[in-house]
């Protein structure tokens, strides 16, 4: 349903190709687009499936594999490494359980590393979905994550 | 951004950045917005090419190209549709400003575009912002809805017979995007990967007709140069370099953000009179300017000035205006491996001596690191940095072994301590 109405905003156009996949990917809980889905959307879009398989492994914001409904993204460029972006991320592993590149067990949060997200002013930095945070610290950290799973909690209810 | 320091900020670019509300039309207009459009559009394509050719204004986005000269070569051309690119692709560790610009100032990038646009003769438009950058997409797709229904974007605008529509496009988390040929493979829907060059994309750019393509900085100065004339941005910076260059300061500093200073500007009044310094009073340990692909300097070259012919002299790049400071905590080799895994990451794979390239760098500088590293190791690194210098396929990885090589020549014993034979006799 959901891919459908992505499909015709974009007019089933192959050159939003990525477009299409990143809106649909998004509108997922599990924050990727699985092998049936890559089928699906290569005969809509009358294109072979190694073209979507060559987009989804070229950038780096796709997933093949299911992961959290929030990626935590944490930084480790230069800037935000001499600001201390480590120990950004021991604190995440902490608070969460998890280590990096992996899933919280009930499904919410995933920890990746990413490259510069353009808020080294405000380093260490860290993107959650759409949103950005900077000048982290510990209680600051709790705050975001605890904020997260009270939105979720929010939503299904 | 910050309170402004008179003594080594000159606000161009910035100057309605914290005036202005981004989300509105009518607060731009109101401080002036939109009148050099209107003035360009009373003149010819020509005159206004010549008027951007004449302020001197050079790409702000690294490889620092005369702008008019650009305009200039695809307004020539006969071809339809002809296209202008805005490329805010912005990936490069320790750049922020363009994301600045978009978020304080959506409007001026966008009526640099139109008028860019009319000066090229292009009719079709697109920005392509990183995909990590939501807020400034939604300022900037904002921002075309408003022009478009003030006639100011789309068919006839104003009233005159030049059209120019805009798309915003999203970039999909790769830094090799940002390279202008990989950018116009990603807006075709593809893998952005590089093309051959020549031909530029002033002759075949996307969909194989004329494009301009400028950084979100060059572009944002246009209305200005328009509507106060190439001599008001000539008095402001040095003979080589006009106007200013916006600066992303990162790192230990006390007071990080975007400033924009004359260019002309030493690094040490960017780091200390407007970043003020490093907290606790440490010391540097290095300065890198430019991103990952910029050189790493050190304390002693501080003096150095925000300037075109001043770095060409020294034999550096300038890039795209990051300063990134690094205090006496942190480990030069540390950081370079840093730089290096950066590139890892993001090397699109294409060519051998990019891809393998970076691969073997980083083998040997983790020799280096923990000691085991060889006599002949040295020299072998550096060959192989200059083999990706004069080999490498497009931009990253002919610049990727800058930060190394740079540290080579002004921490030489940072490695020398790195070679085993010489911990075994100490
Ligand atoms: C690997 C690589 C990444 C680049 N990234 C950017 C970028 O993010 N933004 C940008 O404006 N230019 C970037 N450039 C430079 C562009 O290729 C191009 O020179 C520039 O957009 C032209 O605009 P300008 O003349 O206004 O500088 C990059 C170049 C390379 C080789
Ligand atoms: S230099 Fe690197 S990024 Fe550029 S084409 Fe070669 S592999 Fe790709
Ligand atoms: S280095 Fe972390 S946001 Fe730029």
């Amino acid at each position: 349903m959901v891919l459908s109405s992505i499909l015709e905003k974009y007019q089933r156009q192959p050159e939003n190709l990525i477009h299409i996949l990143l809106e649909y990917q998004q509108s997922k809980d599990q924050n990727y687009i699985s092998e049936a889905e890559v089928i699906h959307i290569s005969r809509e879009l009358n294109i072979p499936e190694s073209q979507i398989y060559t987009i989804m492994t070229f950038y780096s914001l796709f997933s093949l594999t299911p992961r959290g409904k929030y990626i935590i993204q944490v930084c480790n460029d230069v800037p935000c490494h001499v600001q201390g972006a480590a120990d950004i991320v021991e604190m995440l592993e902490d608070s969460l359980k998890i280590t990096m590149g992996e899933t919280t067990p009930d499904g919410l949060f995933t920890l990746e590393y990413t490259s510069c997200i353009g808020c080294c002013d405000k380093a260490p930095a860290i993107r959650i979905g759409t949103e950005v945070f900077g000048h982290l610290t510990e209680t600051e950290i709790s705050r975001i994550i605890t904020r997260f799973r009270r939105e979720y909690d929010a939503a299904r209810e | 951004m910050l309170p402004e320091n008179k003594m080594f900020e000159h606000r161009i670019v910035t100057a309605k950045c914290n005036a202005v509300d981004a989300r509105s039309i009518e607060s731009y207009k109101a401080l002036g917005g939109y009148q050099a459009l209107r003035r360009a559009l009373q003149s010819q394509p020509a005159d206004v090419v010549n008027q951007i050719k004449r302020s001197g204004l050079k790409g702000r986005g690294g490889a620092g190209f005369s702008t008019g000269l650009k305009l200039e070569s695809v307004n020539r051309l006969d071809a339809c549709p002809k296209y202008l690119v805005c490329n805010a692709d912005e990936g490069e560790p320790g750049n922020f400003k363009d994301r600045y610009l978009m978020e304080h100032d959506p409007h001026q990038l966008l009526e640099g575009m139109i008028i860019g646009a009319y000066a090229a003769g292009a009719t079709r438009g697109y920005i392509y912002i990183r995909g990590e950058y939501d807020q400034a997409r939604d300022l900037m797709e904002l921002a075309v809805k408003e022009a478009k229904a003030g006639h100011l974007l789309g068919n006839q605008i104003s009233g005159t017979d030049f059209s120019f529509e805009v798309d915003i496009l999203s970039g999909a988390g790769a830094y090799i995007c940002g390279e202008e040929f990989a950018l116009i493979e990603s807006i075709e829907g593809k893998a952005g990967r590089p093309r051959n060059k020549p031909p530029y994309p002033t002759l075949s750019g996307v969909n194989n007709k004329p494009t301009v393509i400028s950084n979100v900085e060059t572009i944002s100065n246009i209305p200005y140069i328009v509507l106060n004339g190439p001599d008001a941005f000539t008095a402001v910076g040095t003979p080589s370099s006009t106007g200013t260059r916006l600066v992303s300061l990162s790192g230990n500093v006390k007071k990080p953000g975007v400033y924009e200073v004359p260019f002309g500007t030493r690094i040490r009044d960017i780091v200390f009179s407007l970043g003020g310094g490093v907290p606790d009073e440490r010391a540097i340990r290095m300065v890198q300017i430019g991103g990952a692909s910029g050189p790493c300097i050190p304390p002693n070259l501080l003096d150095l000035k925000m300037d075109y012919a001043e770095f060409a002299c020294q034999g550096l790049s300038m890039g795209s205006g990051a300063v990134i400071v690094i205090d006496e905590r942190f480990d030069i080799l540390d950081i370079v491996r840093l730089n290096m895994r950066f590139f890892k990451h993001e090397s699109c794979g294409k060519c051998t001596p990019c891809r393998e390239g970076i691969r073997q760098i980083l083998r040997l500088l983790f020799k280096f690191k923990n000691g085991s590293a060889l006599e002949s190791d040295l020299e072998l690194l550096q060959t192989l940095c200059h083999v990706m210098i004069r080999t490498s396929f497009c931009g990253l990885g002919q610049a990727a072994p800058t930060a190394v090589l740079s540290t080579i020549r002004y921490f030489r014993d940072e490695y020398i301590k790195g070679i085993n034979n010489l911990n075994l006799t100490a």
